[in-house]
């Protein structure tokens, strides 16, 4: 079994699925760092209530009667991206933006504050135990079968990579494409230049927190669905993990953020599958290590090159 | 007044850089502003921007009191600037540049301001799908003027668009500056190392030294003074006895 192309089929599937969770909350961390050059640490937490958001707006849903599934998780989304974004503008107002200007180790610090803030803010609200959710859809298609083995991509499967991808496209043609986007780009590259041409620097700065919260918010509706339990702590581990996989692409390259975060979870999946369970963080972050020695850029980041 | 700065300091950390500069700029004009390097020549421009912001004084733009408010919005009251160092967006193309020069105008118009900008520098429209970074000295200063433009300002601060550039390239530009401020009207505040071109192109001029405004006077005033050329001016030295100019 261990040895079998279904088996290697099978934790493919699942590294991507987790890899989906991962590049989520990793183009937040990039879009972060690419425009105001820190590592906002607090965003694993964004996650984290982002999953919290989506558990409640589902329990609501249930207990108002809106029950055909479609429409519940529409609903959901949409609320889960809307709540958790204002938890992402509110921290960039009150703990960054007052420290624009002062030394990183400043606003580096006030992240780590955030995050350790943020997750007993959770507990308290919450409570500290595990909140189970109970599946919402189950079945799948039937991909292949060896023997007794039978590989099957399930529809939440199906669910999370076509919403994955739908974002992901939707968040390149935002920064390609509209006004709001070169604004971002025009602010990563000369922050000082773009507003000497009239471009709303904070304004910029608010939207893409609020942007990298709304993909974390997904991230964490698809944790909920994918693994049915959630606490007030996951977004520790999940958003090591995911600056793991910004780094790893290349931190500020969004394209790299989402190669990253599959790479990871792929990462994740095979070591888990084919060696040890227990082992599998090491994995995941030796990979970076390697990744830091050869190629500190990252897989996809490039050292700029301007010519003056 | 168009442009009126009064008593303005402005300081880095603690080092003084504007002692209380006094500048008037009148519609229509093109105003150029000499010295020597690290006079605060830049820092002015910058500090009408309000980046830095004025520590003292006042700047006041057709009435309006700017000195406290944020860049971009000094930006929409029409006053744009092509900055030192030029500062194009390596990572964007000389399109999308432009782009973001037209920010706070009307989309509706954009089509018409690339046009008019590509009618200037005819140069960027062959480029117009190329990095910024990739442009040459002279390119991407032409880049920056026009990305300027793109707001359609009407207060145009230039800082050095000469600086770094072929004799020839020169010229060109300072023929646009002029092209600009006559046919659109555009009033120009121009900063210039290169004090002859800078000072028969302008109808008045400012000298700067140590954070404070020397003296001022019609371009041709200027040039014709003994101590300017002597000081700013390419083989003044040589025309003006160096005794003499001391004595001016």
């Amino acid at each position: 079994m261990l040895g079998t192309f279904e088996y290697f089929v099978d934790q493919t599937i699942n590294g991507l699925t987790l890899g989906s969770i991962y590049a989520l909350i990793a183009i937040g961390y990039t879009l972060v760092y690419g425009i105001i050059g820190m590592i906002n640490f607090a965003h694993g937490e964004i996650f984290m209530i982002g999953a919290f958001h989506a558990l409640i707006a589902f329990l609501v849903l249930g207990l108002i009667g809106i029950t055909w599934i479609p429409l519940a998780i529409l609903i959901v989304l949409i609320a889960t991206m809307v709540l958790t974004s204002i938890y992402g503008w509110t921290l960039e107002r009150v703990a960054y933006r007052p420290l624009r200007g002062s030394p990183r180790l400043a606003a580096l610090i006030t992240a780590i504050g955030m995050s350790i803030f943020l997750q007993n803010y959770v507990q308290l609200l919450q409570g500290a135990r595990n909140k189970p959710m109970q599946q919402l859809f189950s079945g799948g298609i039937e991909l292949m079968r060896e023997g007794d083995y039978v590989v099957t991509l399930s529809y939440l499967q199906i669910f999370i990579f076509l919403l994955t991808i739908t974002l992901m496209t939707v968040l390149t043609l935002i920064i390609h494409r509209t006004s709001l986007g070169r604004s971002q780009r025009a602010c990563e590259q000369d922050r000082g230049m773009a507003a000497l041409l009239g471009v709303n620097v904070d304004r910029t700065i608010s939207l893409t927190f609020v942007m990298g919260a709304a993909l974390a918010a997904v991230a964490g509706l698809i944790f909920l669905m994918n693994y049915g339990v959630i606490d007030f702590y996951i977004g520790f581990l999940a958003g090591i993990k995911a600056f793991t996989a910004a780094v790893l692409g290349g931190i500020g390259s969004v394209p790299g953020a989402m190669l990253g975060g599959f790479l990871i979870g792929l990462i994740e999946a095979y070591w888990s599958g084919y060696f040890t369970v227990e082992y599998k963080d090491v994995a995941a972050f030796s990979i970076l290590v390697l990744v830091l020695i050869f190629r500190p850029t990252g897989l996809l980041g490039s050292p700029d090159i301007e010519k003056v | 007044m168009m442009l009126e700065v009064t008593g303005v300091e402005t300081f880095y950390g603690n080092i003084q850089a504007l002692r209380g500069v006094d500048v008037a700029i009148q519609q229509g004009e093109i105003v150029t502003l000499i010295g020597a390097n690290g006079a605060g020549k830049s820092t002015l421009l910058m500090t009408i921007c309000g980046d830095p912001r004025a520590a003292r004084g006042r700047i006041s733009f057709e009435g309006r009191d700017i000195t406290r408010l944020p860049t971009y919005e000094i930006v929409r009251l029409g006053i744009a600037q092509s900055p030192e160092g030029r500062r194009i967006f390596p990572r964007m193309t000389v399109l999308e540049n432009l782009q973001i020069g037209s920010t706070v105008a009307s989309e509706d118009h954009f089509d018409e301001g690339v046009a008019r900008v590509f009618k200037l520098f005819p140069l960027l429209q062959e480029r117009r799908n190329q990095r910024g970074g990739t442009l040459s000295g002279g390119e991407q200063q032409m880049l920056a003027i026009a990305r300027a433009l793109m707001s359609r300002p009407r207060l145009l601060l230039l800082d050095e668009p000469s600086l770094g550039l072929a004799p020839r390239l020169v010229s060109q530009i300072f023929d646009v500056i002029k092209e600009i401020n006559e046919s659109e009207g555009v009033t120009i505040f121009l900063v210039e190392q290169n004090a002859y071109h800078a000072l028969r192109l302008a109808h008045r001029a400012y000298v700067m030294a140590n954070g404070n405004i020397l003296m001022s006077g019609t371009g041709q005033e200027l040039l014709n003074n003994d101590e300017i050329r002597a000081a700013y001016l390419e083989g003044g030295a040589r025309k003006t006895d160096v005794g003499q100019a001391g004595d001016a």
